[in-house]
Protein backbone atom coordinates (compact mmCIF):
# COMPACT_ATOMS: atom_id res chain seq x y z
CA UNK A 1 0.00 0.00 0.00
CA UNK A 2 1.35 3.15 -0.92
CA UNK A 3 -0.43 5.13 2.16
CA UNK A 4 -2.31 8.07 0.03
CA UNK A 5 -3.79 10.16 2.57
CA UNK A 6 -7.07 10.41 0.78
CA UNK A 7 -9.36 10.20 -2.21
CA UNK A 8 -8.83 13.21 -3.81
CA UNK A 9 -4.73 12.29 -4.33
CA UNK A 10 -6.11 9.01 -5.85
CA UNK A 11 -8.38 10.79 -8.28
CA UNK A 12 -5.51 12.84 -9.79
CA UNK A 13 -3.63 9.50 -9.74
CA UNK A 14 -6.42 8.27 -11.93
CA UNK A 15 -7.01 11.17 -13.70
CA UNK A 16 -3.16 11.12 -14.62
CA UNK A 17 -3.47 7.42 -15.61
CA UNK A 18 -6.25 8.88 -18.12
CA UNK A 19 -3.89 11.09 -19.32
CA UNK A 20 -1.38 8.85 -20.12
CA UNK A 21 -3.90 6.19 -21.80
CA UNK A 22 -4.46 9.22 -24.15
CA UNK A 23 -0.96 10.19 -24.85
CA UNK A 24 -0.73 6.46 -25.92
CA UNK A 25 -3.17 5.67 -27.73
CA UNK A 26 -2.51 9.05 -29.63
CA UNK A 27 0.92 8.35 -29.98
CA UNK A 28 0.84 4.91 -31.11
CA UNK A 29 -2.40 5.18 -33.05
CA UNK A 30 -3.68 1.88 -30.52
CA UNK A 31 -7.54 1.37 -29.89
CA UNK A 32 -9.58 0.40 -26.75
CA UNK A 33 -9.09 3.72 -25.54
CA UNK A 34 -12.97 3.49 -24.56
CA UNK A 35 -11.48 0.56 -22.39
CA UNK A 36 -8.47 1.70 -20.65
CA UNK A 37 -10.51 5.11 -19.13
CA UNK A 38 -13.30 3.10 -17.68
CA UNK A 39 -11.01 0.89 -15.40
CA UNK A 40 -8.34 3.70 -14.93
CA UNK A 41 -10.16 4.36 -11.30
CA UNK A 42 -10.00 0.30 -10.55
CA UNK A 43 -6.39 0.20 -11.72
CA UNK A 44 -5.64 3.40 -9.48
CA UNK A 45 -7.40 2.09 -6.00
CA UNK A 46 -5.28 -1.40 -6.77
CA UNK A 47 -1.72 0.36 -7.26
CA UNK A 48 -2.56 2.82 -4.87
CA UNK A 49 -4.22 1.59 -2.13
CA UNK A 50 -5.30 -2.24 -1.79
CA UNK A 51 -2.53 -4.37 -3.02
CA UNK A 52 0.41 -5.03 -0.71
CA UNK A 53 2.89 -4.64 -3.07
CA UNK A 54 6.34 -3.24 -3.27
CA UNK A 55 7.84 -1.74 -6.87
CA UNK A 56 11.56 -2.39 -5.70
CA UNK A 57 10.71 -6.18 -5.15
CA UNK A 58 7.70 -6.95 -7.75
CA UNK A 59 8.60 -10.80 -7.54
CA UNK A 60 8.71 -11.23 -4.21
CA UNK A 61 6.69 -14.13 -3.38
CA UNK A 62 4.42 -12.71 -0.61
CA UNK A 63 3.57 -9.65 -3.01
CA UNK A 64 0.11 -9.71 -4.00
CA UNK A 65 -1.12 -9.75 -7.83
CA UNK A 66 -2.98 -8.71 -10.22
CA UNK A 67 -3.78 -9.66 -13.36
CA UNK A 68 -4.91 -7.59 -16.07
CA UNK A 69 -7.29 -10.37 -17.77
CA UNK A 70 -9.24 -7.46 -20.55
CA UNK A 71 -5.79 -7.26 -21.52
CA UNK A 72 -6.84 -4.62 -24.43
CA UNK A 73 -6.86 -1.95 -21.43
CA UNK A 74 -2.96 -2.68 -21.15
CA UNK A 75 -1.96 1.20 -21.65
CA UNK A 76 -4.05 1.76 -18.00
CA UNK A 77 -1.63 -0.89 -16.75
CA UNK A 78 1.31 0.17 -18.12
CA UNK A 79 0.87 3.62 -16.92
CA UNK A 80 0.22 2.70 -13.36
CA UNK A 81 3.37 0.41 -13.43
CA UNK A 82 5.30 3.21 -14.29
CA UNK A 83 4.08 5.47 -12.10
CA UNK A 84 4.10 3.28 -9.11
CA UNK A 85 8.04 3.03 -9.87
CA UNK A 86 7.91 -0.24 -11.23
CA UNK A 87 9.93 1.00 -14.37
CA UNK A 88 10.45 4.11 -15.88
CA UNK A 89 8.28 6.59 -17.35
CA UNK A 90 10.04 7.49 -19.75
CA UNK A 91 9.54 3.54 -21.23
CA UNK A 92 6.33 4.20 -21.77
CA UNK A 93 7.08 6.49 -24.47
CA UNK A 94 8.42 3.01 -26.15
CA UNK A 95 4.82 1.51 -26.28
CA UNK A 96 3.87 -0.17 -29.65
CA UNK A 97 6.89 0.83 -31.06
CA UNK A 98 9.06 -1.66 -32.95
CA UNK A 99 11.11 -3.89 -30.77
CA UNK A 100 9.61 -2.14 -27.77
CA UNK A 101 9.00 -4.57 -24.61
CA UNK A 102 5.13 -2.65 -24.27
CA UNK A 103 3.09 -4.53 -26.88
CA UNK A 104 -0.52 -3.27 -27.51
CA UNK A 105 -1.26 -6.71 -25.11
CA UNK A 106 1.32 -7.38 -22.09
CA UNK A 107 3.74 -10.11 -23.01
CA UNK A 108 4.53 -12.63 -20.03
CA UNK A 109 7.12 -11.02 -18.06
CA UNK A 110 7.23 -8.33 -20.48
CA UNK A 111 8.14 -5.69 -17.72
CA UNK A 112 8.19 -5.76 -13.96
CA UNK A 113 4.84 -5.49 -12.31
CA UNK A 114 2.68 -7.64 -14.94
CA UNK A 115 1.90 -10.81 -13.77
CA UNK A 116 0.05 -12.38 -16.69
CA UNK A 117 0.12 -12.21 -20.39
CA UNK A 118 -3.36 -11.61 -21.47
CA UNK A 119 -5.20 -10.02 -24.36
CA UNK A 120 -7.32 -13.22 -25.17
CA UNK A 121 -10.08 -13.02 -23.01
CA UNK A 122 -11.01 -15.36 -20.46
CA UNK A 123 -7.88 -16.73 -18.96
CA UNK A 124 -6.86 -14.29 -16.45
CA UNK A 125 -8.97 -15.73 -13.85
CA UNK A 126 -8.06 -19.47 -14.01
CA UNK A 127 -4.35 -18.65 -13.82
CA UNK A 128 -5.43 -16.45 -10.95
CA UNK A 129 -6.90 -19.16 -9.20
CA UNK A 130 -3.66 -21.38 -9.66
CA UNK A 131 -1.79 -18.32 -8.02
CA UNK A 132 -3.80 -18.39 -5.19
CA UNK A 133 -3.51 -22.48 -4.81
CA UNK A 134 0.28 -22.57 -5.40
CA UNK A 135 0.07 -19.14 -2.33
CA UNK A 136 -2.58 -21.72 0.15
CA UNK A 137 0.31 -24.78 -0.71
CA UNK A 138 2.84 -21.97 -0.22
CA UNK A 139 2.11 -21.06 3.08
CA UNK A 140 1.67 -17.56 1.75
CA UNK A 141 -1.52 -14.99 2.16
CA UNK A 142 -1.59 -13.47 -0.56
CA UNK A 143 -4.45 -11.82 -2.25
CA UNK A 144 -4.92 -11.99 -5.89
CA UNK A 145 -6.64 -10.15 -8.02
CA UNK A 146 -8.14 -10.51 -11.60
CA UNK A 147 -9.87 -7.48 -13.54
CA UNK A 148 -12.22 -8.95 -16.18
CA UNK A 149 -14.25 -7.03 -18.64
CA UNK A 150 -18.07 -7.15 -18.87
CA UNK A 151 -17.37 -8.54 -22.51
CA UNK A 152 -14.79 -11.14 -21.49
CA UNK A 153 -17.81 -12.91 -19.42
CA UNK A 154 -19.18 -14.44 -22.78
CA UNK A 155 -16.10 -16.71 -22.30
CA UNK A 156 -17.22 -20.03 -21.01
CA UNK A 157 -13.26 -20.10 -19.42
CA UNK A 158 -14.35 -17.81 -17.08
CA UNK A 159 -17.51 -19.76 -15.73
CA UNK A 160 -15.42 -22.67 -15.01
CA UNK A 161 -13.15 -20.59 -13.13
CA UNK A 162 -16.11 -19.23 -11.45
CA UNK A 163 -17.38 -22.68 -10.37
CA UNK A 164 -14.23 -23.94 -9.04
CA UNK A 165 -13.13 -20.66 -6.86
CA UNK A 166 -15.96 -21.20 -4.32
CA UNK A 167 -15.85 -24.98 -4.66
CA UNK A 168 -12.02 -24.86 -2.85
CA UNK A 169 -13.18 -21.58 -0.78
CA UNK A 170 -10.42 -19.75 -2.68
CA UNK A 171 -11.34 -16.25 -0.46
CA UNK A 172 -8.02 -14.41 -1.37
CA UNK A 173 -9.46 -14.48 -4.46
CA UNK A 174 -11.20 -10.94 -5.84
CA UNK A 175 -12.97 -10.63 -9.19
CA UNK A 176 -13.67 -7.12 -10.20
CA UNK A 177 -15.61 -6.84 -13.39
CA UNK A 178 -15.69 -3.35 -15.48
CA UNK A 179 -19.07 -2.90 -16.16
CA UNK A 180 -19.15 -0.48 -18.90
CA UNK A 181 -21.95 -1.99 -20.73
CA UNK A 182 -20.14 -2.18 -24.07
CA UNK A 183 -18.27 -4.71 -25.91
CA UNK A 184 -16.26 -4.52 -29.08
CA UNK A 185 -19.65 -3.91 -31.06
CA UNK A 186 -22.53 -3.96 -29.30
CA UNK A 187 -24.34 -3.33 -25.89
CA UNK A 188 -23.20 -6.05 -23.52
CA UNK A 189 -26.40 -6.73 -22.74
CA UNK A 190 -27.85 -7.19 -26.08
CA UNK A 191 -25.08 -9.21 -26.87
CA UNK A 192 -25.25 -11.78 -24.54
CA UNK A 193 -27.82 -12.53 -21.61
CA UNK A 194 -25.34 -11.13 -19.09
CA UNK A 195 -27.53 -9.47 -16.26
CA UNK A 196 -28.02 -9.67 -13.85
CA UNK A 197 -24.36 -9.86 -13.41
CA UNK A 198 -24.07 -9.90 -9.47
CA UNK A 199 -26.64 -12.43 -8.99
CA UNK A 200 -24.82 -14.75 -11.55
CA UNK A 201 -21.63 -14.06 -9.34
CA UNK A 202 -23.46 -14.88 -6.16
CA UNK A 203 -25.27 -17.53 -7.65
CA UNK A 204 -21.96 -19.38 -8.43
CA UNK A 205 -20.89 -19.03 -5.27
CA UNK A 206 -19.00 -15.73 -4.53
CA UNK A 207 -19.33 -13.14 -2.00
CA UNK A 208 -20.88 -10.72 -4.96
CA UNK A 209 -21.09 -6.86 -4.37
CA UNK A 210 -22.21 -4.39 -6.77
CA UNK A 211 -20.34 -0.57 -6.98
CA UNK A 212 -20.16 2.58 -8.68
CA UNK A 213 -16.55 1.60 -10.56
CA UNK A 214 -15.81 5.46 -10.13
CA UNK A 215 -16.41 6.35 -6.53
CA UNK A 216 -13.02 5.71 -5.04
CA UNK A 217 -13.48 5.28 -1.63
CA UNK A 218 -15.87 2.47 -2.25
CA UNK A 219 -13.74 0.58 -4.72
CA UNK A 220 -10.97 0.72 -1.81
CA UNK A 221 -12.96 -0.53 0.42
CA UNK A 222 -14.45 -3.40 -0.76
CA UNK A 223 -10.47 -4.10 -2.51
CA UNK A 224 -9.18 -3.86 0.27
CA UNK A 225 -11.19 -6.23 2.43
CA UNK A 226 -10.29 -9.84 0.82
CA UNK A 227 -10.10 -11.81 2.19
CA UNK A 228 -13.38 -10.44 4.17
CA UNK A 229 -14.66 -13.43 6.55
CA UNK A 230 -17.64 -14.97 4.63
CA UNK A 231 -15.00 -17.69 2.96
CA UNK A 232 -16.20 -17.06 -0.43
CA UNK A 233 -14.06 -15.48 -3.23
CA UNK A 234 -15.47 -11.74 -4.00
CA UNK A 235 -16.74 -10.22 -6.79
CA UNK A 236 -17.10 -6.91 -7.40
CA UNK A 237 -19.44 -5.74 -10.55
CA UNK A 238 -18.12 -2.22 -10.59
CA UNK A 239 -20.72 -0.27 -13.14
CA UNK A 240 -18.24 1.83 -14.99
CA UNK A 241 -18.70 4.46 -17.82
CA UNK A 242 -17.00 3.69 -21.24
CA UNK A 243 -14.41 6.08 -21.68
CA UNK A 244 -15.04 8.12 -18.21
CA UNK A 245 -13.05 11.06 -17.57
CA UNK A 246 -14.34 12.74 -21.33
CA UNK A 247 -17.11 14.12 -21.91
CA UNK A 248 -17.13 13.23 -25.40
CA UNK A 249 -15.65 9.92 -25.13
CA UNK A 250 -18.17 8.79 -22.49
CA UNK A 251 -20.66 5.73 -23.14
CA UNK A 252 -19.74 6.20 -27.14
CA UNK A 253 -18.47 2.82 -28.14
CA UNK A 254 -16.91 4.30 -31.32
CA UNK A 255 -13.90 4.73 -28.44
CA UNK A 256 -13.62 1.41 -28.32
CA UNK A 257 -11.43 1.62 -32.10
CA UNK A 258 -11.24 5.20 -32.38
CA UNK A 259 -7.75 7.20 -31.94
CA UNK A 260 -7.76 10.69 -30.84
CA UNK A 261 -6.30 13.31 -32.50
CA UNK A 262 -4.50 16.36 -31.58
CA UNK A 263 -6.93 18.48 -30.85
CA UNK A 264 -8.64 15.58 -28.71
CA UNK A 265 -6.53 15.17 -26.99
CA UNK A 266 -5.32 18.75 -25.71
CA UNK A 267 -9.33 18.91 -24.82
CA UNK A 268 -9.37 15.37 -23.00
CA UNK A 269 -6.36 16.41 -21.42
CA UNK A 270 -7.86 20.02 -20.40
CA UNK A 271 -11.21 17.92 -19.33
CA UNK A 272 -9.12 16.14 -16.72
CA UNK A 273 -7.84 19.16 -15.49
CA UNK A 274 -4.27 17.92 -16.82
CA UNK A 275 -3.70 20.94 -19.08
CA UNK B 1 -0.18 -47.23 -18.31
CA UNK B 2 -2.47 -45.13 -16.06
CA UNK B 3 -1.42 -47.42 -12.80
CA UNK B 4 2.55 -47.17 -13.23
CA UNK B 5 1.50 -43.42 -14.17
CA UNK B 6 -0.41 -43.46 -10.70
CA UNK B 7 2.13 -45.26 -8.96
CA UNK B 8 4.76 -43.31 -10.33
CA UNK B 9 3.46 -39.55 -9.83
CA UNK B 10 2.79 -40.70 -6.54
CA UNK B 11 6.33 -41.72 -5.64
CA UNK B 12 7.37 -38.66 -6.99
CA UNK B 13 5.24 -35.90 -5.11
CA UNK B 14 6.24 -38.06 -2.51
CA UNK B 15 9.99 -36.38 -2.85
CA UNK B 16 9.08 -33.06 -4.42
CA UNK B 17 6.40 -31.22 -2.37
CA UNK B 18 6.18 -28.67 -5.68
CA UNK B 19 4.05 -31.50 -7.43
CA UNK B 20 0.31 -30.57 -7.88
CA UNK B 21 -2.36 -33.49 -9.38
CA UNK B 22 -4.62 -31.62 -11.54
CA UNK B 23 -7.34 -34.09 -13.22
CA UNK B 24 -10.55 -33.90 -15.31
CA UNK B 25 -12.87 -35.77 -13.40
CA UNK B 26 -11.33 -39.41 -13.97
CA UNK B 27 -9.55 -41.51 -12.60
CA UNK B 28 -11.99 -42.78 -9.94
CA UNK B 29 -9.76 -44.34 -7.09
CA UNK B 30 -6.79 -44.70 -9.01
CA UNK B 31 -5.41 -41.52 -7.46
CA UNK B 32 -6.19 -42.55 -3.65
CA UNK B 33 -2.62 -43.71 -3.00
CA UNK B 34 -1.29 -39.85 -4.64
CA UNK B 35 -4.38 -38.14 -2.45
CA UNK B 36 -2.85 -40.10 0.68
CA UNK B 37 0.64 -39.15 0.30
CA UNK B 38 0.47 -36.05 -0.77
CA UNK B 39 -2.45 -34.39 0.86
CA UNK B 40 -3.85 -31.76 -0.29
CA UNK B 41 -2.40 -31.69 -3.69
CA UNK B 42 -4.48 -33.51 -5.63
CA UNK B 43 -7.62 -31.05 -7.17
CA UNK B 44 -10.49 -32.90 -9.17
CA UNK B 45 -11.04 -30.10 -11.49
CA UNK B 46 -14.14 -31.10 -13.07
CA UNK B 47 -15.08 -31.58 -16.18
CA UNK B 48 -13.84 -28.06 -17.13
CA UNK B 49 -10.91 -27.96 -18.88
CA UNK B 50 -9.82 -24.74 -19.80
CA UNK B 51 -10.02 -23.93 -16.09
CA UNK B 52 -8.17 -26.53 -15.55
CA UNK B 53 -5.26 -25.70 -17.83
CA UNK B 54 -5.39 -22.47 -16.74
CA UNK B 55 -5.16 -22.90 -13.21
CA UNK B 56 -1.95 -25.24 -13.64
CA UNK B 57 0.01 -22.09 -15.62
CA UNK B 58 -1.04 -20.30 -12.41
CA UNK B 59 0.78 -22.93 -10.32
CA UNK B 60 3.62 -22.85 -12.69
CA UNK B 61 4.07 -18.76 -12.44
CA UNK B 62 4.79 -19.43 -8.65
CA UNK B 63 7.21 -22.10 -9.00
CA UNK B 64 4.76 -25.41 -8.58
CA UNK B 65 5.02 -28.56 -10.73
CA UNK B 66 1.62 -29.24 -12.02
CA UNK B 67 0.67 -32.17 -13.58
CA UNK B 68 -2.64 -32.40 -15.31
CA UNK B 69 -4.62 -35.79 -16.11
CA UNK B 70 -7.71 -36.28 -18.46
CA UNK B 71 -8.27 -38.21 -21.45
CA UNK B 72 -6.25 -36.96 -24.68
CA UNK B 73 -8.40 -35.28 -26.33
CA UNK B 74 -9.62 -33.37 -23.65
CA UNK B 75 -6.14 -32.31 -22.36
CA UNK B 76 -5.12 -31.07 -25.35
CA UNK B 77 -7.26 -30.06 -28.84
CA UNK B 78 -10.29 -29.17 -26.45
CA UNK B 79 -8.15 -26.72 -24.30
CA UNK B 80 -5.59 -25.39 -27.14
CA UNK B 81 -6.02 -22.09 -26.74
CA UNK B 82 -5.26 -22.63 -22.94
CA UNK B 83 -1.71 -24.60 -23.85
CA UNK B 84 -1.11 -22.16 -26.40
CA UNK B 85 -1.38 -18.48 -24.54
CA UNK B 86 -1.56 -20.01 -20.47
CA UNK B 87 1.20 -22.81 -20.86
CA UNK B 88 3.54 -21.80 -23.75
CA UNK B 89 3.63 -18.14 -24.24
CA UNK B 90 4.39 -18.01 -20.45
CA UNK B 91 6.82 -21.14 -20.50
CA UNK B 92 6.21 -22.87 -17.73
CA UNK B 93 6.60 -25.99 -16.50
CA UNK B 94 2.61 -27.71 -16.79
CA UNK B 95 2.83 -31.55 -17.45
CA UNK B 96 0.12 -32.28 -20.20
CA UNK B 97 -0.94 -35.88 -19.38
CA UNK B 98 -3.52 -37.32 -22.11
CA UNK B 99 -4.49 -40.95 -21.18
CA UNK B 100 -5.86 -43.62 -23.69
CA UNK B 101 -4.40 -41.41 -26.52
CA UNK B 102 -4.79 -42.11 -30.31
CA UNK B 103 -7.15 -44.99 -30.68
CA UNK B 104 -6.65 -45.95 -27.04
CA UNK B 105 -10.54 -45.26 -26.30
CA UNK B 106 -11.65 -46.48 -30.06
CA UNK B 107 -15.12 -47.85 -28.52
CA UNK B 108 -15.99 -45.02 -26.82
CA UNK B 109 -16.27 -43.30 -30.50
CA UNK B 110 -14.20 -40.75 -32.26
CA UNK B 111 -15.09 -38.23 -29.45
CA UNK B 112 -12.69 -39.63 -28.02
CA UNK B 113 -10.04 -40.23 -29.87
CA UNK B 114 -6.82 -38.63 -30.26
CA UNK B 115 -5.43 -38.51 -33.63
CA UNK B 116 -4.78 -34.63 -33.92
CA UNK B 117 -3.17 -34.16 -30.64
CA UNK B 118 0.81 -34.32 -31.81
CA UNK B 119 -0.18 -32.12 -34.73
CA UNK B 120 -1.63 -29.29 -32.64
CA UNK B 121 0.80 -29.65 -29.74
CA UNK B 122 3.78 -30.17 -32.00
CA UNK B 123 3.10 -26.67 -33.75
CA UNK B 124 3.56 -25.07 -30.22
CA UNK B 125 6.62 -22.94 -29.41
CA UNK B 126 8.65 -24.91 -26.76
CA UNK B 127 6.71 -27.49 -26.21
CA UNK B 128 8.03 -30.94 -25.85
CA UNK B 129 5.79 -34.11 -26.86
CA UNK B 130 6.83 -37.40 -25.44
CA UNK B 131 4.94 -41.23 -26.04
CA UNK B 132 6.15 -43.06 -23.86
CA UNK B 133 5.73 -47.04 -25.35
CA UNK B 134 5.30 -49.32 -22.10
CA UNK B 135 4.47 -48.68 -18.36
CA UNK B 136 8.72 -48.80 -18.18
CA UNK B 137 8.72 -45.43 -20.70
CA UNK B 138 5.88 -44.35 -18.74
CA UNK B 139 7.67 -43.71 -15.41
CA UNK B 140 10.79 -42.52 -17.17
CA UNK B 141 9.22 -40.16 -19.20
CA UNK B 142 7.47 -38.87 -16.55
CA UNK B 143 10.67 -38.46 -14.36
CA UNK B 144 12.14 -36.87 -17.50
CA UNK B 145 8.91 -34.29 -17.92
CA UNK B 146 9.10 -33.10 -14.24
CA UNK B 147 12.92 -32.30 -14.75
CA UNK B 148 12.71 -30.36 -17.53
CA UNK B 149 12.30 -26.64 -17.08
CA UNK B 150 9.65 -25.59 -20.28
CA UNK B 151 6.45 -27.63 -21.17
CA UNK B 152 5.65 -31.42 -22.19
CA UNK B 153 2.83 -33.41 -23.34
CA UNK B 154 2.89 -36.89 -22.43
CA UNK B 155 0.99 -39.06 -24.95
CA UNK B 156 -0.01 -41.94 -23.37
CA UNK B 157 -1.78 -45.57 -23.70
CA UNK B 158 -4.43 -46.53 -20.92
CA UNK B 159 -4.31 -49.89 -19.37
CA UNK B 160 -2.72 -53.16 -19.89
CA UNK B 161 -0.12 -52.64 -22.33
CA UNK B 162 2.79 -55.22 -22.19
CA UNK B 163 6.13 -54.27 -20.77
CA UNK B 164 8.84 -53.90 -23.48
CA UNK B 165 11.78 -52.95 -21.31
CA UNK B 166 13.15 -55.19 -18.61
CA UNK B 167 13.64 -51.71 -16.26
CA UNK B 168 12.92 -48.17 -16.29
CA UNK B 169 14.45 -46.44 -19.30
CA UNK B 170 17.07 -43.52 -18.62
CA UNK B 171 14.61 -41.09 -20.89
CA UNK B 172 16.07 -37.48 -22.26
CA UNK B 173 13.69 -35.53 -23.72
CA UNK B 174 14.79 -35.72 -27.42
CA UNK B 175 16.08 -39.38 -27.52
CA UNK B 176 14.74 -42.08 -28.77
CA UNK B 177 15.48 -45.69 -27.62
CA UNK B 178 16.28 -48.44 -29.87
CA UNK B 179 14.76 -51.77 -28.91
CA UNK B 180 15.54 -54.02 -31.34
CA UNK B 181 18.93 -53.57 -33.57
CA UNK B 182 18.77 -54.55 -37.42
CA UNK B 183 19.96 -53.51 -41.51
CA UNK B 184 17.74 -53.31 -43.60
CA UNK B 185 14.67 -51.29 -42.41
CA UNK B 186 14.08 -48.80 -39.38
CA UNK B 187 10.88 -49.24 -37.97
CA UNK B 188 10.45 -45.86 -36.35
CA UNK B 189 7.12 -46.49 -33.47
CA UNK B 190 5.76 -43.56 -31.81
CA UNK B 191 4.00 -44.93 -28.11
CA UNK B 192 1.76 -47.98 -27.63
CA UNK B 193 2.73 -48.87 -31.28
CA UNK B 194 6.35 -50.02 -30.10
CA UNK B 195 4.61 -54.08 -29.54
CA UNK B 196 3.25 -53.69 -33.20
CA UNK B 197 6.52 -52.71 -34.34
CA UNK B 198 8.11 -55.40 -32.60
CA UNK B 199 5.85 -58.07 -33.83
CA UNK B 200 6.20 -56.59 -37.65
CA UNK B 201 10.17 -56.63 -37.31
CA UNK B 202 9.53 -60.84 -36.19
CA UNK B 203 7.41 -61.13 -39.05
CA UNK B 204 9.64 -59.35 -41.46
CA UNK B 205 12.89 -61.44 -40.07
CA UNK B 206 11.11 -65.01 -40.83
CA UNK B 207 11.31 -63.48 -44.72
CA UNK B 208 15.26 -62.51 -44.31
CA UNK B 209 14.58 -58.99 -43.63
CA UNK B 210 16.56 -57.61 -40.53
CA UNK B 211 14.82 -54.74 -39.01
CA UNK B 212 16.12 -52.03 -36.32
CA UNK B 213 12.66 -50.99 -34.04
CA UNK B 214 12.91 -47.83 -32.12
CA UNK B 215 10.94 -46.57 -29.97
CA UNK B 216 10.69 -42.70 -30.64
CA UNK B 217 9.35 -41.52 -27.18
CA UNK B 218 10.39 -37.78 -28.45
CA UNK B 219 8.50 -36.82 -30.99
CA UNK B 220 9.40 -33.35 -30.58
CA UNK B 221 12.53 -32.33 -30.48
CA UNK B 222 13.34 -34.85 -32.68
CA UNK B 223 16.38 -37.23 -32.10
CA UNK B 224 18.23 -35.36 -34.30
CA UNK B 225 21.08 -37.41 -33.91
CA UNK B 226 19.51 -40.71 -34.55
CA UNK B 227 17.21 -39.59 -37.64
CA UNK B 228 20.70 -38.97 -39.57
CA UNK B 229 21.82 -42.08 -39.07
CA UNK B 230 18.89 -44.13 -39.53
CA UNK B 231 18.00 -41.80 -42.77
CA UNK B 232 22.06 -42.40 -44.19
CA UNK B 233 21.89 -46.15 -43.18
CA UNK B 234 18.67 -47.57 -44.10
CA UNK B 235 16.77 -48.07 -47.71
CA UNK B 236 13.50 -48.00 -45.80
CA UNK B 237 12.24 -46.05 -42.86
CA UNK B 238 8.69 -46.54 -41.33
CA UNK B 239 7.01 -44.23 -39.40
CA UNK B 240 4.18 -46.24 -37.27
CA UNK B 241 1.86 -44.15 -35.20
CA UNK B 242 -1.65 -43.88 -33.60
CA UNK B 243 -2.19 -40.39 -35.28
CA UNK B 244 -3.48 -38.83 -38.60
CA UNK B 245 -0.83 -38.69 -41.12
CA UNK B 246 -1.26 -35.27 -40.99
CA UNK B 247 1.15 -33.37 -38.58
CA UNK B 248 1.94 -36.48 -36.33
CA UNK B 249 5.12 -37.88 -36.65
CA UNK B 250 5.41 -39.37 -39.95
CA UNK B 251 4.53 -35.87 -41.38
CA UNK B 252 7.94 -34.57 -38.55
CA UNK B 253 10.16 -36.78 -40.41
CA UNK B 254 9.05 -35.58 -44.06
CA UNK B 255 9.79 -32.57 -43.06
CA UNK B 256 12.97 -33.49 -41.77
CA UNK B 257 13.81 -34.93 -44.53
CA UNK B 258 13.33 -32.15 -46.48
CA UNK B 259 15.18 -29.70 -44.65
CA UNK B 260 17.95 -32.31 -44.12
CA UNK B 261 17.96 -33.92 -47.53
CA UNK B 262 18.72 -35.43 -49.93
CA UNK B 263 17.65 -38.20 -48.19
CA UNK B 264 18.16 -41.73 -50.06
CA UNK B 265 15.78 -43.76 -47.40
CA UNK B 266 12.39 -44.20 -48.43
CA UNK B 267 10.08 -42.62 -46.29
CA UNK B 268 7.15 -45.30 -45.20
CA UNK B 269 3.94 -43.64 -43.01
CA UNK B 270 1.67 -45.90 -41.65
CA UNK B 271 -0.85 -43.65 -39.49
CA UNK B 272 -4.62 -42.81 -39.31
CA UNK B 273 -6.40 -41.67 -42.38
CA UNK B 274 -7.80 -38.08 -43.14
CA UNK B 275 -11.17 -39.55 -41.53
CA UNK B 276 -13.38 -39.66 -38.48
CA UNK B 277 -14.20 -43.57 -37.77
CA UNK B 278 -17.92 -43.87 -37.57
CA UNK B 279 -18.30 -47.54 -36.35
CA UNK B 280 -18.10 -49.54 -33.14
CA UNK B 281 -14.77 -51.09 -32.60
CA UNK B 282 -12.09 -51.94 -30.09
CA UNK B 283 -8.40 -50.34 -30.43
CA UNK B 284 -7.80 -53.35 -32.48
CA UNK B 285 -10.09 -53.12 -35.05
CA UNK B 286 -9.75 -49.33 -35.62
CA UNK B 287 -6.48 -49.72 -36.23
CA UNK B 288 -6.72 -52.88 -38.87
CA UNK B 289 -9.21 -49.53 -40.48
CA UNK B 290 -6.36 -48.07 -40.78
CA UNK B 291 -3.59 -50.23 -41.57
CA UNK B 292 -2.08 -50.48 -38.21
CA UNK B 293 -1.33 -54.01 -38.37
CA UNK B 294 2.12 -56.02 -38.24
CA UNK B 295 0.83 -57.95 -41.22
CA UNK B 296 0.36 -54.50 -43.12
CA UNK B 297 3.66 -52.78 -42.47
CA UNK B 298 5.36 -56.22 -43.12
CA UNK B 299 3.59 -56.07 -46.58
CA UNK B 300 4.31 -52.39 -47.42
CA UNK B 301 7.91 -53.08 -46.27
CA UNK B 302 8.70 -55.98 -48.23
CA UNK B 303 7.05 -53.99 -51.36
CA UNK B 304 8.98 -50.67 -50.94
CA UNK B 305 12.76 -53.02 -50.22
CA UNK B 306 14.68 -52.53 -53.60
CA UNK B 307 15.02 -55.71 -55.21
CA UNK B 308 16.90 -58.20 -53.39
CA UNK B 309 17.98 -62.02 -53.80
CA UNK B 310 16.45 -64.52 -51.56
CA UNK B 311 17.73 -64.68 -48.18
CA UNK B 312 19.92 -62.16 -48.48
CA UNK B 313 19.74 -58.86 -46.16
CA UNK B 314 19.28 -55.69 -48.53
CA UNK B 315 21.12 -53.58 -46.16
CA UNK B 316 24.12 -55.53 -45.86
CA UNK B 317 27.45 -54.27 -47.01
Amino acid sequence: MSGLADTSQLAAVAARLRGAVIDMSHAAGTPHLGSSLSCADIVAAAYWDALRIDPQRPYAPERDRFILSKGHAATTLYAALAFRGFFPEALLETYNKDGSRLAEHPGPNCIPGVEAATGSLGHGLPIALGMAIAGRLQGLSYRVYALLSDGECNEGSVWEAAMFAPAQKLENVCVIVDYNKWQATGRSNETLALAPLREKWAAFGWDAHEVDGHDLNAVCALMRDVPNGSGKPVAIIAHTVKGKGVSFMEDDNNWHYRIPSQKEVAEAKRQLGLA
Amino acid sequence: MRNNFADEITKLAERDKRIVLLSGDIGNRLFDGFKAKAPGRFFNCGVAEANMMGMAAGLAMCGLRPVVYTIAPFTTTRVMEQIRVDVCYHDVPVVIVGVGSGLGYASLGATHHSCEDMAMLRALPGMSVLAPADPLEVRGVLRAALRHPGPSYIRMGKKGEPNVHREVPNIEIGRSLVVRDGVDVCLLAVGVMLPIALEAAEGLAGRGISARVVSVVSVKPLDEALLRDVFARFPVVASIEEHSLIGGFGAALAEWSADHGPVAARLLRFGTKDRFLHEAGETGHARERDGLTAHNIIERVTQALPCREAGKAVGAP
